[in-house]
C-alpha cells in the first residue's frame, strides 16, 4: 500500500509540475497580487512594512485557492478517478496522498516566494522569515481544507468558481492565526499561542480534510 | 411517533397539512404577545427604549445558530441513514436559516449604533456570525449549483457538517475572546443573570420565532416535495410523450 500511495504522490507532483498550467501559475498570481498592493495603497514603505506580512498571508490565501478544482478535476476527465475509487485501499489516504503532492506542487512554492515578494514590500529580515515559517505551517491547512471543496466540485461539475467561495469563510480562522503568528515571530516570539494554534488548524485540517473528501467521493459516484 | 413514519413523504404531507396552520397561529400569537410584553417591559437605565430591539435580536440569533445545527442533524440524516426527507429539510431550513442569520446582523447593527457607536466592529462574536452567514449562503448556492437534487443534497451535507466548526466558535466567541458583546446571559450554568421582567418577554418571543420557523420550515419541506413530484411527472410526461 505505501507503493501505492508513494506512485499516486509521484504521478499527481510530476503532472502538476510539468503539465502546462499548473504549479506555476499560483507563484504568479501571487507576484501579481503583492505587486498591486503599492498601486492600491500608495507606495509608502512604511505603511506597506506595517501591512506587508497580513498582505502576504492574503496574497498565499488567494493564490492557493486558485488551483483547488484541479486535484480530482482533472482525474475525472480521464477516467483515472473511477481506478482510484475501485482501488484496494483507503480513499482517505488515497485523497491524503494527492493533497499532499498538490500541496509540494502548490504550497511550497508560495512559502519559498513569500520572503522574496516581501523584500518588494519592505519588510525587515526577521519578518521575512517569520512569513516564510507560518506559511510553511499554515498553508497545508489550506490545501487540505481545500480538498473538501475541490471533492465538492467532483459532485457538481458546474461548481468551479464555487469552490473558492465555499473554502473561503472556513479557512478565516487559519489566517487570523497566520497573520498573528507572523507578527509575534517578527517580534521573537517564536512559539508564541497563535503559531501553536495554526499549527494545531494544520493538523486537524490534515485529518478532517482527506475523510470528508473521501465521503464527497464516494458519495459522488453512487 | 417513530421518526420511520416521517420517511413516508405521504405521512409528512398529512402532518404538514395540521402542522403549518396551527405552527403559524401559534407563531403568531406569541410573536404579538412577546413584542407587547417588551414594549410593556421596562428600559434599559443606560440604553433606554434602544434595548427594545433584543426582542427580535435575540430570538433571531439563537434560531440562526439552531437552524445550523438543525442542518447538520439532517446532513448526518442524509448521508449516514440516507432518510429521504432529511435532504428535503437540509434544503428547506437553509433559507430561512440565513434569513435569520441576516436579521440578527441588520438589528444588531441597527442596535450597535446607538449603544456603541458604530454600526459595525469587527468583534469576535460579530465576525462569527457574519462568517454563518457566509457558510449559509456557500449551502444555498450549492444547492443552486445543479437541478439534481439528490447530489446537491449530499454536496451540500458534507458543507454542512464541515461548517459546523463555526457554531461552537459563535457560542463561545464571548467567552474565549474579550468582545465588546455582552456574554451570555440566558444560557448559563447557574442560571440566568437577567431580571425576569425582561427574561419573559424574550422567552415568549423566542418561543414565537421558532414557532414561525417550525411553520415555515414545514411549508418550504410540502414544497419541495411537491415540486420533486412536478419534475418527476414532467419527466415521465415528456418519456411518454416522445
Amino acid at each position: 500500500m505505501r507503493e501505492a500511495l508513494h506512485a499516486i504522490f509521484a504521478r499527481d507532483l510530476k503532472l502538476a509540475l510539468r503539465a502546462g498550467g499548473g504549479a506555476g501559475i499560483g507563484v504568479m498570481f501571487f507576484l501579481a497580487v503583492v505587486v498591486i498592493t503599492p498601486f492600491a495603497i500608495g507606495p509608502d514603505i512604511k505603511l506597506l512594512a506595517r501591512v506587508g506580512a497580513a498582505e502576504l498571508w492574503i496574497g498565499a490565501l488567494l493564490a492557493s485557492l486558485l488551483g483547488l478544482d484541479r486535484i480530482f478535476a482533472v482525474d475525472q476527465e480521464d477516467g483515472s478517478l473511477d481506478l482510484l475509487l475501485m482501488a484496494p485501499m483507503p480513499l482517505t489516504l488515497i485523497a491524503a496522498a494527492k493533497a499532499t503532492a498538490h500541496w509540494c506542487a502548490t504550497g511550497l512554492p508560495l512559502v519559498i516566494a513569500a520572503p522574496l515578494l516581501g523584500l518588494l514590500l519592505g519588510l525587515e529580515p526577521a519578518a521575512l522569515g517569520a512569513v516564510a515559517l507560518t506559511l510553511l505551517v499554515g498553508t497545508p491547512a489550506l490545501t487540505f481544507l481545500g480538498l473538501v471543496g475541490a471533492s465538492l466540485s467532483v459532485m457538481l461539475p458546474r461548481a468551479g468558481m464555487l469552490v473558492a467561495v465555499l473554502v473561503l469563510p472556513l479557512a478565516i480562522p487559519v489566517l487570523i492565526f497566520g497573520v498573528a503568528a507572523t507578527e509575534a515571530a517578527s517580534r521573537g516570539e517564536l512559539f508564541s499561542a497563535p503559531f501553536r494554534l495554526l499549527l494545531a488548524l494544520s493538523l486537524f485540517f490534515l485529518v478532517l480534510g482527506p475523510i470528508a473528501a473521501a465521503a464527497a467521493l464516494r458519495h459522488a459516484r453512487d | 411517533m417513530p421518526l420511520t413514519d416521517l420517511a413516508n413523504p405521504h405521512r409528512f404531507m398529512q402532518l404538514a397539512r395540521v402542522g403549518v396552520p396551527a405552527f403559524a397561529m401559534i407563531a403568531a400569537i406569541l410573536i404579538a404577545l412577546g413584542l407587547y410584553l417588551g414594549f410593556r417591559a421596562p428600559a434599559d437605565s443606560l440604553q433606554g427604549n434602544a434595548a427594545r430591539i433584543m426582542y427580535i435580536h435575540v430570538p433571531s440569533a439563537w434560531l440562526a445558530l439552531g437552524i445550523y445545527t438543525l442542518m447538520a442533524i439532517t446532513a448526518l440524516g442524509t448521508l449516514v441513514w440516507r432518510h429521504p426527507l432529511a435532504d428535503v429539510a437540509g434544503k428547506a431550513a437553509a433559507p430561512i436559516g440565513a434569513a435569520f442569520c441576516l436579521m440578527c446582523l441588520l438589528t444588531g447593527m441597527l442596535w450597535g449604533r446607538p449603544s456603541w457607536g458604530a454600526y459595525w466592529v469587527w468583534d469576535a462574536r460579530l465576525t462569527s456570525v457574519l462568517v454563518l452567514f457566509l457558510l449559509y449562503l456557500g449551502v444555498l448556492a450549492l444547492w443552486w449549483a445543479t437541478d439534481d437534487p439528490l447530489r446537491a443534497g449530499r454536496a451540500a451535507a458534507i458543507l454542512t457538517l464541515v461548517g459546523f466548526i463555526n457554531v461552537p466558535i459563535v457560542k463561545f466567541s464571548v467567552d474565549w475572546w474579550n468582545t465588546l458583546h455582552q456574554p451570555a446571559s440566558v444560557f448559563r450554568l447557574d442560571g440566568p443573570t437577567i431580571h425576569p421582567d425582561i427574561l419573559t418577554p424574550l422567552l415568549v418571543s423566542a418561543t414565537g420565532f421558532a414557532a414561525l420557523f417550525v411553520a415555515l420550515l414545514l411549508a418550504a419541506m410540502r414544497n419541495e416535495i411537491l415540486r420533486r413530484r412536478v419534475q418527476t411527472l414532467t419527466l415521465l410526461a415528456a418519456v411518454k410523450g416522445g
